[in-house]
């Protein structure tokens, strides 16, 4: 279980790490909501299941929709175009 | 000196986390770049907190015959008080993205010292 | 204010040009150039103390003497310009590079602080009690009696909830007056509203045509999907809140979860079909109605519970749905200011208006 737990921490070193460092705003996005999905994880580990769940909901569901709909008021959704144009 | 640190791992990654968080708040210049990293400074606040609940061997505070056991229950108080925190941090994030939505529309642009280069120019 | 001669020699502006990106080659070929130059002025001046040794040999000849005098002062001329095209690139410094210097000391001095804050508290962590001992100092009393006799006097069998909507019941309210607050901010920020006739103004039309720019409309496969999972999502989201004080979950995560759901539901099938259930006029009945049952039930418990009264209100048999006295309410009040907020914070976000 231990090894587990730090495999857990470490990913969220990570997912911390490069949300910083990410250049597009879609790709910080996604590996925001990965973080709360591990972060729910952990709680489960620390035996507290209202806050998995609560996490699961609020922060991997709610918060990233929000952001995502930032993104699309403010037209930073240029990842699709930007392929097709190269295409 | 570090004698507990390792023990301590989680507060330890919680810290680790607090300190990414908060250069990510100082040195991005995008608008949604801080708030995600005031966000990850939420949660590793949190998981400080919820670190410190947890005893070993122990189980949720849930009764599941009709007399509780004290002794096999971890602390329920930081689990109540994160639950609370959780919550109150989306408002505080829809908040924030509305005023960026709100500054992108004026401004046309997200980087904070534009922003304020263009507020300079505009008095 | 004067440049000094050998400013470009000077250790900081060769800082300063290191820092602006030039490379070692660049700086020894700047450096070869100024040499030269200097080489130049020291034969032109050079040149000149023997003109003037000449003319001091030579007083007689006038016409000779103008010329070189005209010469000296075009030359005179030649550096004044020098000096004020310096000036000019003196004065005009911080707004070309200072700024960039000024960025990167701001990132270098960032980077500091925040591995001093963390180096310090980590330091802090290593001095703290041992993780996931019973005998630390955060579990004292208070947790004791949550856990020993929170069965009994709240009837809920979650601890959690127990503590949360009955020992700490004024905190939960303010929460979710945060929320309530937080959703009027976001109102007053991204509404767009009608024109007095009803009809939407220009603002609010280029809002929904350009809420459309970048999903289809009517998408099969969304809408298959959802018919199928919105159900079930809502379904659990009211099973989290009713069952609250029994199992983990409760008003805040029932009422996320049930949020989720009907943002998924207003994606796939639009706004049509939503707005006859959720329009502001009954968002702001469905939001204001349980706050004000809430502070008015909390109101009277504490007001029976601080003057010793029989509140009347039934704790029955643990692990039942109806037991826990206030708090399956007090839990159906939280998850429906929690679903509400949700769902508002998305459609004002989207198209600034219900």
């Amino acid at each position: 279980m231990e090894i587990l737990e730090f495999i857990l921490l470490s990913f969220l070193v990570v997912c911390a790490v490069s949300v910083a460092l990410s250049k597009n705003l879609l790709t910080s996005i996604v590996i925001f909501m990965s973080y709360s999905v591990i972060m729910s994880i952990i709680w489960m580990a620390l035996e507290s299941p209202d806050l998995a769940i609560t996490e699961a909901a609020v922060g991997a569901g709610v918060t990233s929709v929000l952001f995502y709909i930032t993104l699309k008021k403010i037209h930073a959704m240029k990842g699709e175009e930007d392929d097709e144009a190269e295409e | 000196m570090l004698g507990n640190l390792f023990a301590n791992y989680y507060e330890a990654v919680s810290i680790i986390l607090f300190g990414i968080g908060f250069t990510t708040l100082l040195l991005n210049r995008n608008m949604i770049k801080k708030i995600m990293g005031l966000n990850i400074m939420d949660t590793a606040i949190y998981l400080f907190l919820a670190a410190k609940g947890y005893i070993y061997g122990r189980k949720v505070p849930i009764v599941s015959g009709t007399v509780p056991e004290p002794e096999n229950y971890i602390n329920p108080i930081p689990s109540g008080l994160v639950l609370t925190g959780i919550v109150v941090s989306v408002s505080v994030t829809a908040v924030m993205l509305s005023l960026t939505i709100r500054l992108y529309r004026r401004y046309k642009t997200l980087d904070i010292d534009e922003i304020t280069r263009l507020v300079k120019e505009e008095k | 204010m004067k440049p000094r001669s050998d400013y470009e020699h000077s250790l900081w502006r060769r800082l300063v040009r290191f820092v602006d990106g030039e490379t070692l080659e660049d700086v020894e070929k700047r450096a070869e150039e100024l040499q030269e130059k200097s080489a130049k002025s020291q034969v032109e001046a050079d040149i000149r103390s023997e003109q003037i040794l000449e003319e001091e040999e030579d007083e007689e000849d006038k016409d000779n003497r103008e010329e070189k005098e005209n010469r000296k002062r075009e030359l005179e001329k030649a550096h004044e310009k020098e000096a004020a095209a310096m000036l000019e690139k003196y004065k005009n410094w911080p707004k070309e590079h200072g700024v960039k210097i000024f960025g990167r000391l701001y990132a270098v001095m960032a980077v500091v602080l925040c591995l001093i804050i963390i180096v310090t508290l980590l330091v802090t962590v290593s001095y703290l009690p041992e993780f996931g001992q019973p005998d630390n100092p955060n579990n004292n009393e208070v947790v004791r009696r949550y856990n020993a006799d929170g069965l009994e006097e709240t009837g809920a069998t979650n601890a959690v909830a127990g503590m949360i909507l009955d020992y700490r019941a004024f905190d939960t309210l303010g929460e979710s007056h945060v929320l309530f607050v937080a959703a009027c901010c976001v109102m007053i920020l991204l509404r767009l509203e009608l024109t007095k006739d009803g009809k939407p103004t220009d603002k609010k039309r280029a809002s929904e045509e350009n809420d459309r720019l970048y999903e289809p409309k009517n998408d099969k496969i969304l809408q298959g999907s959802a018919k199928i999972l919105v159900p079930v999502i809502i379904l659990f989201g009211i099973y989290v809140i009713l069952n609250g004080h029994l199992s983990p979950g409760g008003g805040f995560s029932g009422g996320a979860i049930i949020g989720a759901g009907l943002i998924l539901y207003l994606n796939a099938f639009g706004f049509e079909k939503t707005t006859r259930i959720m329009n502001r006029k009954n968002y702001a009945v469905i939001s204001v109605v349980p706050l004000l049952f809430y502070a008015m039930a909390k109101g009277y418990s504490f007001f029976t519970g601080a003057n010793h009264l029989e509140s009347g209100i039934p704790k029955g048999t643990p692990g039942a749905i109806l037991s826990a006295g206030l708090i399956l309410p007090l839990n159906i009040c939280v998850g429906i200011v929690v679903a509400c907020t949700m769902y508002n914070f998305y459609t004002l976000f989207r198209k600034g208006g219900m």
